[in-house]
């Protein structure tokens, strides 16, 4: 059992590097990313899990890094939106139009990501209902709508 | 239904994560600041104790309104906003003191530990309480809680009531609505070597921001440096708040010389931030038998809250555009905004429309129903057009009016004749009831009457061959920068990647008013055409020798500068390398002022706006009857916005504004108890999700518009202001029940 009381470092893989890092016990995953490593694609829209603009993938699985801390991610595989280069989802979000204000976009593109590797096959239904977790204010869901389509067929591809 | 691609300079950046947002700069040295809230709804002799915060590990300074040099208070019409409370409280949004510490935890523990003292008064909190001659008065200036009056006075309702079959009295009510960005308000202020101090905040509005902060400072305009960064959402809410957060922040970062940063978090930005005005309307409207509505008098009060902000320019929307896109001789209005202690109410999306609309077009559809006229022949009997005098005596005679023509696009793709006769009605056999319902609206483009409206831009060609491009109208997110791009690489004919936005600074373009009210593209766009039209001149006068041609005989497309019947030309890099040697500065400046407007105050007649875009939504539900929930099944919307530039995001306007008028409709209400918020985050405060949406097709109607350089209107407001009526009239189509107040909430009881 490891001691919890105070600061202590942790070892944490993110994007595929070994990140070292101090945090304290009760520093939730998306301070330490935001404060601590730089990585501010990772937006803090409610710091309450209702908004899912800091959702990002922990052993390909979308967490709302504001509601896991940083100490449960150790040994975790942790994939935010700087790890995502050039990936399908973020192209077919940028030519559907699946933004505008651009704040709850790393977050659902990380959500999409999870999506469409758990839903290969075209599913408007299932889209909905998984994306529900993020909200954007903006857009409506429609250009995000569409940009699931496109990129679930160059996914295919 | 399939979008067209969109263009977004911004795009690259806001996939990738590298969007930069107010909270995502760090400085070296950089101070972290908290608000502390007054904590009472109403109260005097505010004192504050900042001894054992100041003692606090980490804490540097604790503000207070002393350490002042400037004005405490400040606002876009009456300067009556406490950006740090002084003696008095006047809503539970108040802040009296801020916190600088070298970290944000240390700035929230040592806030816990500013103690707060002063003596409660009775909060007024209703209206009806407000308008009591015997009730306390609210604000600090005047001597009464109605703080608005507007009226419009056409005709003689009165007599005309007399030859009426029909006259129907009803009465309406609206919810306040919470703005729900995702991004909260923040604020990094630099002080810079020279003095000036640099503000990178989440606002909409750089020179409404620089306004604030010069004025809490004490400062002139020329000390603050506003920079235009990726801002998360604002709807016109991100204008009094969030220059307030920025002006605090800069005010410690003069007062401490260090870098300082200030971010809300989410009950903070319900707390404090304004929201939709809620409203009471009542109408009083009189038909004849053939469905020719012939008067008008409305009555409504918004609750303005414990500040005035923009209520005064909101309740005008609503006087000016009281009665809807409808054409009636005899029609007074009386429009009041009333002071609460609630917290204040100001710039929505929409801006006093989607109440007034939501009454009117519930109201067209109840005379439709009292006299057996079809909903669609009765909004054609009375809705403006080409020619017509509208409610404030405007002839429409200077654009295409539209409005049926926009009606008939929607009722033909959503097949609105057959699917209104397999309407419900209030009986069906399952446990589903089915609707359909419309609206229509139209919209003054711009501010009209109620502001100054001018706009201006920089054309600064570089001596590769690219352009540099700034105007005064600020990206919120909505994609303006990429409108301007667009507008620009059309205008010269050269291809859009020789454009750079550049990031424009309130120490370089021009204050051109706010990016609201539906202005971006119309104002922005057509700045850009005056800069164009300058910058042509200026390059023909310079190249035409070159081109072997007159300077009226320059042209410019296909990425090129040709002269006469093409046979030379020169290409950007040439023409600009060229302009340079003759030592002239390929550079202009252009500037667009809106066309005239006109407003006569003691009837409300005039020529409110110098255009309008014509609208039309309309929706499919279900009711379920055993939980009385609400399902929508389709939503087609048309809009005239006079020439598409971007599509796409045309596209993604409408179907943004439709789903926050679904909120609007069906979700959304931002309770007060005892003038505190119930809700503190998005847990108590339900926004639209991806599965309360269904499949949306937008129709772009491009009548161009003579009054606007480009031909360009707008959409973000027309895109909000009336699917709410449009969901009560097919709540009402399908179960029979009218309902009168937002949200709507259907009772099983009643549908059994």
């Amino acid at each position: 059992m490891k001691d919890y009381a105070g600061p202590i470092e942790l070892s944490l893989r993110i994007n595929g590097e070994t990140r070292r890092v101090q945090a304290r016990p009760g520093d939730s995953l998306l301070r330490l990313l935001r404060e601590r490593l730089g990585l501010t694609g990772t937006k803090c829209g409610c710091e309450n899990g209702d908004c899912g603009a800091c959702t990002v993938l922990v052993d390909g699985a979308p967490i709302k890094s504001c509601m896991a801390l940083a100490v449960e991610c150790e040994g975790s595989d942790i994939l935010t939106i700087e790890g995502l280069r050039g990936h399908p989802v973020q192209k077919a979000f940028a030519v559907e139009n699946g933004f505008q204000c651009g704040f709850c976009t790393p977050g659902m593109i990380l959500n999409a990501v999870a999506l469409l590797s758990a839903h290969p096959e075209e599913d408007e239904e299932a889209d909905r209902e998984w994306m529900q977790s993020n909200i954007c204010r903006c857009t409506g869901y429609e250009g995000i709508r569409l940009a699931l389509a496109s990129a679930r067929r160059s996914l295919k591809d | 239904m399939t979008a067209e691609k969109a263009f977004r300079n911004d795009g690259y950046a806001k996939v990738s994560g590298r969007a930069a947002y107010a909270d995502d700069f760090s400085v070296a040295g950089m101070l972290h600041m908290v608000p502390v809230y007054a904590e009472y709804v109403s109260a005097k002799n505010l004192r504050v104790h900042t001894e054992a915060a100041l003692a606090s590990p980490g804490c540097v300074r604790v503000i207070t309104a002393k350490d002042v040099p400037g004005r405490t208070h400040f606002g876009q019409i009456e300067k009556d906003y406490p950006i740090i409370a002084v003696d008095r409280v006047r809503s539970y949004g108040d802040v009296c003191a801020l916190v600088l510490a070298e970290t944000r935890d240390q700035a929230l523990a040592a806030a816990a530990l500013v103690r707060v003292e002063a003596e409660p008064l009775k909060p007024v909190l209703t209206v009806e309480e407000a308008l009591n001659p015997y009730a306390p008065v609210v604000p600090g200036y005047g001597d009464t809680n109605i703080v608005v009056e507007h009226k419009l006075r056409k005709g003689d309702p009165d007599a005309a009531f007399a030859g009426c079959e029909l006259i129907l009295e009803e009465e309406f009510h609206t919810q306040t609505i919470e703005q729900a960005y995702l991004e909260p308000e923040a604020a990094l202020c630099v002080p810079r070597h020279d003095g000036v101090i640099e503000v990178y905040g989440s606002m909409q509005h750089p020179f409404s921001t620089r306004r604030f902060s010069a004025a809490l400072l004490g400062e002139p305009l020329s000390n603050i440096e506003v920079y235009t960064i990726a801002v998360g959402g604002g709807f016109g809410g991100k204008d009094d708040t969030a220059a307030c957060v920025c002006a605090r922040a800069a005010l410690g970062a003069r007062l401490t010389g260090r870098p300082v940063k200030m971010t809300y978090d989410r009950a903070w930005s319900f707390r404090e931030s304004y929201k939709r005005h809620p409203y009471t309307l009542k109408y009083k409207v009189g038909v004849t038998s053939e469905g020719r509505v012939m008067a008008v008098k409305a009555t409504m009060y918004a609750d303005s809250g414990a500040y005035l902000s923009v209520s005064p320019w909101v309740t005008w929307r609503s006087t000016a555009q009281c009665f809807g896109p409808y054409s009636v001789d005899n029609v007074h209005a009386d429009v009041y905004a009333v002071a609460t202690n609630n917290i204040f109410n100001g710039a929505m999306r929409g801006f006093g429309a989607p109440q007034v609309n939501f009454a009117v077009e519930s109201l067209m559809d109840m005379i439709a129903a009292e006299l057996k006229i079809h909903p669609l022949g009765l909004r054609r009997i009375n809705m403006v057009k080409q020619d017509s005098l509208t409610v404030t005596g405007q002839k429409l005679d200077k654009h295409v009016v539209s409005m049926e023509e926009v009606m008939n696009r929607v009722v033909h793709d959503i097949g609105y004749r057959k699917k209104y006769e397999q309407c419900s009605f209030g009986k069906a056999e399952g446990d589903e009831l089915y609707g359909i319902g419309l609206a229509i609206s139209y919209r003054g483009a711009s501010l009209g009457a109620e502001g100054m409206d001018f706009c201006s831009c920089i054309l600064n060609g570089q001596y590769d061959g690219s352009l540099l491009l700034e105007t005064g109208i600020h990206e919120n997110g909505q994609g303006s920068e990429s409108a301007m791009i667009l507008i620009l690489a059309e205008a010269l004919g050269c291809d859009q990647k020789r454009i750079r936005y550049r990031r424009p600074s309130t120490s370089n373009v021009p204050d051109s008013g706010t990016t609201v009210a539906t202005r971006g593209t119309i104002m922005g766009g057509s700045a850009v055409m005056a800069a164009v039209a300058e910058f042509k001149a200026l390059l023909s006068a310079h190249l035409a020798e070159r081109l072997r041609c007159k300077p009226d005989e320059v042209n410019f497309h296909d990425d090129k500068i040709w002269g006469l019947n093409y046979e030379y030309s020169l290409s950007w890099e040439e023409a600009m390398r060229e302009l340079y040697l003759q030592r002239v500065t390929p550079y202009a400046f252009g500037s667009f002022k809106a066309p005239d407007v006109s407003w006569d105050d003691t009837n409300g007649q005039g020529d409110a706006y110098f255009t309008f875009v014509y609208s039309c939504q309309a929706v499919e539900l279900s009711v379920e009857k055993k939980t009385g929930k609400v399902k929508l099944l389709n939503i087609v919307a048309a809009h005239d916005i006079g020439k598409a530039i971007n599509r796409a995001m045309l596209l993604g306007q409408i179907y943004g504004g439709i789903t926050q008028a679904v909120g609007m409709a069906l979700m959304e209400d931002f309770k007060l108890e005892e003038g505190k918020p119930v809700a503190h985050n998005f847990d108590g405060y339900i926004l639209p999700r991806s599965t309360d949406l269904p499949p949306m097709t937008g129709i772009i109607v491009e009548n161009h518009d003579p009054a606007s350089l480009t031909g360009a209107k707008g959409i973000g407001e027309p895109a909000i202001e009336l699917l709410a009526p449009a969901i009560a009239n097919a709540v009402y189509n399908a179960t029979g029940i009218r309902a009168k107040s937002l949200p709507i909430k259907l009772n099983p009881e009643d549908l059994a």
